[in-house]
């Protein structure tokens, strides 16, 4: 596990230290093994993040290829990678989640209340973490059920819940920012492993665990297969509406890692914790090349997104820029990867299939029938 | 046919030909039509009818064949040439915006203006018009076409081709959606516009319709043409359904086992099950190694009662048995559980995700077998999988392939594999050689015998009633959700088969509510 752990991290940090050279593509397949495919898969988002960094150098010399604002990037990063993988799962299996900023708040708030922290003063500050993925886990549920068995559309379902949690969490907190006092707590994930950050540690993991899951798991492929065709997933046997809440669970357990991480970073709980963090991890996810209609994506990718958003804000903080700009700049990022990755996914499946017939053609049912699915 | 008449047809396709990846919708479809006529065009699910009319309507491109259109050759390159020729198509599913008014969608894409606005009254006063010519003043112009029934929406679509000054349109299953009173009045309609001289080109598989509303008949079967021209209302009604559902190409059928006989329990034990208003009280038994044919019309219940089986679809009475044990009702993963597989009618849709490679797509409804808590061995998935496609004689055996990338065939073969991988002990097979060229269905019948002949109880739906009683041990004939006939297949002849079909089919020429086409 810690040396997957340090080959993710290193794959991610290395363009960033002294070295912007060549992309890590050779690392990937001659080392990292796990990493080789997805490395290759994800070549533009490695090329686009190994350009941001030679900008970063170039504009902002040491400030930026320092070790500290490595450690930095990457910190700031830690919170929205963790909720960009749950998101992750949720896409490729068809779905949407809008609630994970508003359930980070909820899980922040929860966990910090008074009543919590007496209980973790007289037992142990676990007990708040408990607390924060029980609370997110509880709230994805919910999601998971309304979206799977009330056949509610996600988007609908998820943003309903990004209204009820974060209003929960104001009633809870009383819009006031509650304060960590649990000190072994805060020394816990204030601490620096091998001079890495606690909360960098956290990401890397749950990036790991994710990429296992998604890959080398059951629930993983059939994630990929209720996203691809839920249809065609029933038929097969697949549980489809147990797996979808499965899925938003995991949202919101993510969630409340998040929270989590968030509370150690901050020292606080608070119901304006994660406000727009839907629309981060989204983004994230997307340009890293996972489809919103579901049935395709990458964590490798997911991580490579969230990399290149906090290295993009670092970069233009350092060159003293406006988070206005940044803004626009992410626009243009978000549009200009995803007409990359449909030009090189058409242009692969062209070549794949050889000299057949144009796509469009492929999809047009060839028996002439129309596609009536007798589902009751 | 209709060449020495002084006008000669109106419309002409000769040779039509249109090849998709991996199957070949038509393969050789002849169509005249003239001025003035309703000319039904007839064939099974699957027959290339939804393929001839994209063609017709510029939406597909034929590889071969030759369209004339008032004795010129014409190329249709785009749904914009054959409106301007003055083709019209109305779809199965209409395509109007729902939120917009009649008036704004007889008009779409063409409003009137003037100096850059639109002009709402000159549309609708010419919309109203247009439906009192149709015999619908009811019609508001200015009604929400989402608030309309389904039959007021076929009459905007009407109108608009009327708008267009269409002299010809095809209307594809126009009744599916209609009540008895809605068809009498799109035929009272349908005869004024053919007496105004335009023809219509109607698609129905009710067979009573055509009697009632049509004047020629072209019967298509496997992308081909096999009867043009024939009179609509002359034409002996067993004479139509053996065209549609006839062989036209002599299949090999593989030898039948000789069983011990019925000394085996049943594998698959079906008690009268019933889902409203599709089949009712349908009860049946499989052996280990027999194969029951499910024969019957469109609308007969023969797919609903393979979903119920399955649990695909929860019936309202009656119970379903695997090896003794009863499924639980609507259950899908439970009858998977209890080793039933099912090959569904619409396999791209239904049964195969077309961007994964095969193995993926081979393994998976058994997943746990190649995880250990949890975690899948994708090296022993590939090599079960290369196991399965070289039983199974798929071609290529690169298994890391698209399923999009194969043929009908192969793609079918890969669902096959599925199961097989799973040992299941039912297998359900929806019209399984569907899409799938016809040189390769003598391979997929030989493997279905195969199955059997492992043990496997195996149920076979198919349009074709020769494929039912060649490939099947006993057959089971559905007529209106209603099982006519529970016969060995050796006692039964296409005669038969038809004769049972026609003694369920509703009587009188009256329009049922039959099942819904599937």
């Amino acid at each position: 596990m810690t040396e997957q752990t340090s080959t993710t991290t290193a794959a991610g940090a290395s363009p960033a230290s002294d070295r912007p050279g060549p992309p890590p593509s050779t690392r990937g397949s001659s080392g990292g093994g796990f990493l080789s495919g997805s490395v290759g898969r994800n070549m533009g988002l490695v090329v686009a993040f190994a350009l941001l960094c030679i900008v970063g150098i170039v504009t902002a010399g040491d400030r930026f290829a320092s070790t500290d604002n490595v450690v930095t990037i990457l910190r700031l990063a830690a919170v929205v990678g963790v909720v960009s993988i749950g998101m992750t799962f949720v896409i490729i299996g068809g779905g949407i989640d809008l609630s994970v900023g508003a359930l980070v708040a909820l899980s922040s708030v929860w966990a910090t209340t008074l009543a919590t922290q007496a209980m973790a003063a007289d037992t142990h500050w676990i007990v708040m973490v408990g607390t924060a993925v029980l609370v997110g886990a509880v709230a994805g549920l919910v999601n998971g059920v309304v979206i799977a068995y009330g056949k509610l559309v996600a988007f609908i379902a998820t943003l309903a819940m990004l209204a009820a949690a974060r209003g929960l969490a104001e009633i809870i907190a009383n819009r006031r920012t509650q304060t960590v006092r649990d000190e072994s707590f805060l020394s816990f994930f204030g601490a620096s492993p091998l001079g890495i950050p606690m909360l960098v540690w956290i990401f890397a993991v749950v990036a790991v665990a994710g990429w296992v899951l998604l890959n080398r798991t059951t629930f993983g492929r059939r994630t990929f297969a209720v996203g691809g065709n839920a249809e065609a997933a029933r038929l097969a046997g697949i549980r489809v509406q147990r797996h979808t809440v499965a899925l938003y669970v995991l949202s919101g357990v993510t969630c409340g890692i998040a929270a989590v991480m968030l509370m150690a970073r901050t020292t606080t709980g608070s119901s304006t914790h994660g406000t727009l963090l839907e629309l981060d991890a989204i983004a994230a996810v997307v340009i890293g090349g996972t489809l919103l209609v579901g049935g395709r994506g990458t964590i490798v990718g997911t991580v490579l997104g969230v990399l290149i958003f906090t290295t993009l804000s670092n970069v233009f903080t350092l060159n003293n820029l406006s988070s206005s700009s940044q803004a626009v700049a992410k626009g243009v990022i978000i549009v200009a990867a995803v007409l990359l990755q449909q030009r090189v996914a058409a242009g692969r499946r062209q070549k794949r299939s050889g000299k057949a017939l144009p796509p469009t053609a492929a999809e047009g049912a060839p028996a002439g029938a129309s596609p009536g699915v007798p589902a009751p | 046919m209709a060449g020495t008449d002084v006008s000669g047809p109106l419309l002409e396709m000769q040779g039509i030909v249109k090849t998709f990846p991996g199957v070949r919708a038509l393969g050789g479809v002849d169509l005249d039509v003239r001025a003035g006529e309703v000319h039904c065009l007839l064939g099974q699910n699957g027959a290339g009818k939804s393929t001839l009319i994209k063609v017709l309507a510029g939406a597909h491109q034929p590889d071969e064949g030759v369209i004339r259109w008032r004795g010129e050759q014409v190329r249709l390159s785009d749904p914009q040439a054959a409106m301007s020729l003055g083709i019209a198509t109305i779809y199965q599913e209409l395509d109007l915006v729902a939120g917009l008014s009649v008036a704004d969608n007889v008009y779409l894409g063409r409003e009137r203006s003037r100096f850059g606005l639109s002009r709402p009254a000159a549309d609708q006063r010419a919309t109203a018009e247009l439906m009192a010519r149709l015999g619908h003043p009811e019609i508001r112009p200015g009604t929400e076409v989402g608030a309309l029934s389904a039959a007021s929406q076929q009459m905007v679509s009407i109108a608009r081709a009327l708008s267009q000054d269409a002299r010809l349109i095809v209307m594809d299953e126009p009744s599916a959606v209609l009540d008895n009173e809605e068809v009498e009045r799109l035929f009272d309609v349908v005869r004024d516009l053919t007496a105004q001289g335009v023809a219509v080109v109607y698609i129905s598989h009710r067979l009573e319709e055509i009697r009632q509303v049509g004047d020629r008949i072209t019967v298509i079967k496997d992308g081909r043409t096999v009867a043009t021209g024939l009179p609509a209302r002359e034409t002996p009604t067993r004479e139509v359904i053996s065209l549609m559902t006839g062989r036209t190409i002599e299949y090999v059928f593989p030898q039948r086992t000789e069983r011990p006989a019925a000394s085996a329990a049943p594998v698959l034990e079906v008690t009268a099950l019933s889902v409203p208003g599709r089949f009712s009280d349908v009860s049946f038994t499989v052996a280990p190694g027999e194969i029951l044919g499910l024969a019957g019309l469109v609308g007969s219940g023969r797919s609903e009662v393979l979903e119920a089986v399955y649990g695909a679809r929860r019936p309202s009475t009656g119970e379903v048995r695997v090896d003794g044990r009863k499924l639980r009702a609507g259950d899908v993963a439970a009858a998977v559980g209890a080793g039933v597989g099912l090959a569904p009618e619409e396999r791209k849709s239904q049964a195969l995700l077309l961007g994964d490679p095969i193995y993926r797509n081979i393994t998976l409804s058994s997943l746990a077998r190649f995880s250990r808590a949890g975690f899948l061995s994708v090296r022993a998935e590939k090599a079960a999988a290369i196991e399965q496609t070289e039983a199974l004689d798929l071609r290529p055996v690169d298994v890391d392939r698209e399923v999009r990338t194969l043929s009908g065939g192969n793609q079918q073969k890969v669902v096959l594999a599925r199961w097989l991988l799973r040992d299941c002990r039912v297998l359900l097979l929806d019209e399984p050689t569907r899409g799938v060229d016809v040189g390769a269905r003598s391979e997929i019948y030989a493997l279905v015998r195969a199955l059997a002949d492992r043990g496997v109880a195996v149920v076979v739906v198919s349009s074709e009633i020769p494929e039912v009683l060649g490939l099947a041990d006993r057959v089971l004939v559905l007529a209106d959700g209603r099982v006519m006939a529970d016969e060995p297949a050796t006692a039964l002849d296409e005669h038969r088969v038809l004769d049972l079909v026609m003694q369920g089919l509703p009587s009188g020429a009256t329009h049922t509510t039959e099942g819904h086409v599937a």
